[in-house]
């Protein structure tokens, strides 16, 4: 369960933010989640209200973003679409593929008051 | 140590909301009075783009410059539970305690089990119990080196949780992650498992002692493991009968210079 740490970072992160941009309240979490990342959607969405309560973004929506995997193939050269971290190139069948996009489990967007 | 979050608590690693109890009161204090108005009308957006691993991130960054400016050689190592982490580290620390200091950090969800058994060398040991986390994350690294007191020019080995999913993840410092996967296991380990195997730089294979009594094809895990990670360097060997230990110790001795 190692969604419980990264949402108290999400946590954590919107409270620096409220210091900064000065607002009180979250009332929406944007996240994108690259399809290969070691995270579950799920998973986050299940404990994100139990980790906001007596939050500023308690109560707050939870939005998903989904950002589709592509690496650069060792043996073509060109992009190609992944699903898991050893697919092949869907162009040559390589099986090496260095990962480009689809890693990624970032905060993109807040909506605060 | 802690220059990041400021904090005097020695472990916080594990528990629950520990973290922003500080921040959380900064905030309340703000803007006295404020809450009592109706926001719905001054919402608005902002753009983020920030990891959810920032923080922990963050923490790693500032141990791997300490153990860069004190010369200290940080292993994280990873694995299913009982794969043999610990009896690795305790014939490691055999061979090798005479050579420079050694401290281990291990991390465990309950019990002072593993610790005592490297305190058993005469090496100094701190028992991280992570409680309901997973993982061992960079915070509590770097609190765990300070109550250690890790000496310069050392090895630091770090035992990460038995758990082959959610350590890949945190960053601690560390030179290297290297992932111990023993033979009674399965050779599929690699490719069910692949953000573990993607994200270590060694992959020990252990207990090939016992190769005899299972089925475990040792050329199949290797090309799922270089399937996964095409740089990953493979040791083969037994931590409780020897064969081909040395193998290991070179290869720490060699990569520690
Ligand atoms: N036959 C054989 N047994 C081994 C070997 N290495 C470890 N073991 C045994 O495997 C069991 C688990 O070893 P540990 O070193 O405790 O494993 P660990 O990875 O530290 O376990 P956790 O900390 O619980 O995740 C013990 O009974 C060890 O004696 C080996 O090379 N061969
Ligand atoms: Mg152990
Ligand atoms: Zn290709
Ligand atoms: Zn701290």
């Amino acid at each position: 369960m190692h969604e419980l740490s990264l949402l108290e970072n999400v946590r954590s992160i919107l409270e620096d933010h409220a210091r900064d941009q000065n607002f009180q309240r979250v009332e929406e979490v944007t996240l994108a989640i690259g399809a290969l990342s070691c995270v579950e959607t799920e998973a986050l969405a299940f404990a994100f209200e139990a980790v906001m309560k007596g939050s500023l973004a308690e109560n707050a929506q939870l939005n998903f973003k989904h950002i589709e995997a592509q690496g650069h193939c060792l043996g073509c050269g060109q992009l190609t679409v992944m699903e898991m971290l050893y697919d092949a190139c869907e162009h040559c069948g390589h099986p090496h593929v260095d990962v480009v996009t689809g890693l990624e489990m970032k905060i993109t967007e807040l909506k605060v008051s | 140590m802690c220059g990041i979050c400021g904090c005097s608590n020695p472990s916080n690693t594990g528990k629950f909301s520990a973290i922003d109890g500080a921040k959380v009161s900064l905030l309340t204090t703000h803007n006295h009075g404020h809450e009592q108005h109706s926001h719905a009308d001054n919402q608005r957006l902002i753009q983020v783009e920030q990891d959810l691993l920032s923080k922990n991130d963050a923490y790693a960054a500032e141990n791997r410059a300490y153990f860069k400016a004190n010369k200290i050689f940080a292993l994280n190592l990873v694995s299913s539970p009982g794969a043999g982490k610990t009896t690795l580290l305790v014939e490691t620390i055999k061979v090798l305690k005479d050579q420079f200091p050694i401290a281990v950090i291990e991390g465990d969800q309950q019990t002072e089990h593993d610790a005592d058994r490297i305190r058993a060398t005469g090496v100094p040991a701190l028992q991280i119990n992570t409680g309901r986390a997973c993982h061992l994350d960079a915070h509590g690294i770097g609190h765990a080196m300070q109550t250690l007191g890790v000496k310069a020019n050392s090895f630091l080995a770090i035992e990460n949780v038995g758990n082959l999913v959610c350590p890949s993840s945190f960053d601690l410092g560390e030179a290297h992650k290297v992932v111990v996967l023993s033979v009674t296991e399965g050779d599929d380990k690699p490719l069910k498992y692949p953000d573990m195997f993607y994200a270590a730089d060694v992959m020990i294979i252990n207990k090939i002692d016992l190769l005899p009594y299972v089925d475990f094809d040792v050329e199949r895990c290797i090309a799922f493991a270089r399937r996964v990670n095409p740089t990953i360097q493979i040791l083969q060997l037994s931590a409780t009968k020897g064969d081909n230990f040395s193998a290991w110790t070179d290869w720490l001795i060699e990569n520690m210079s």
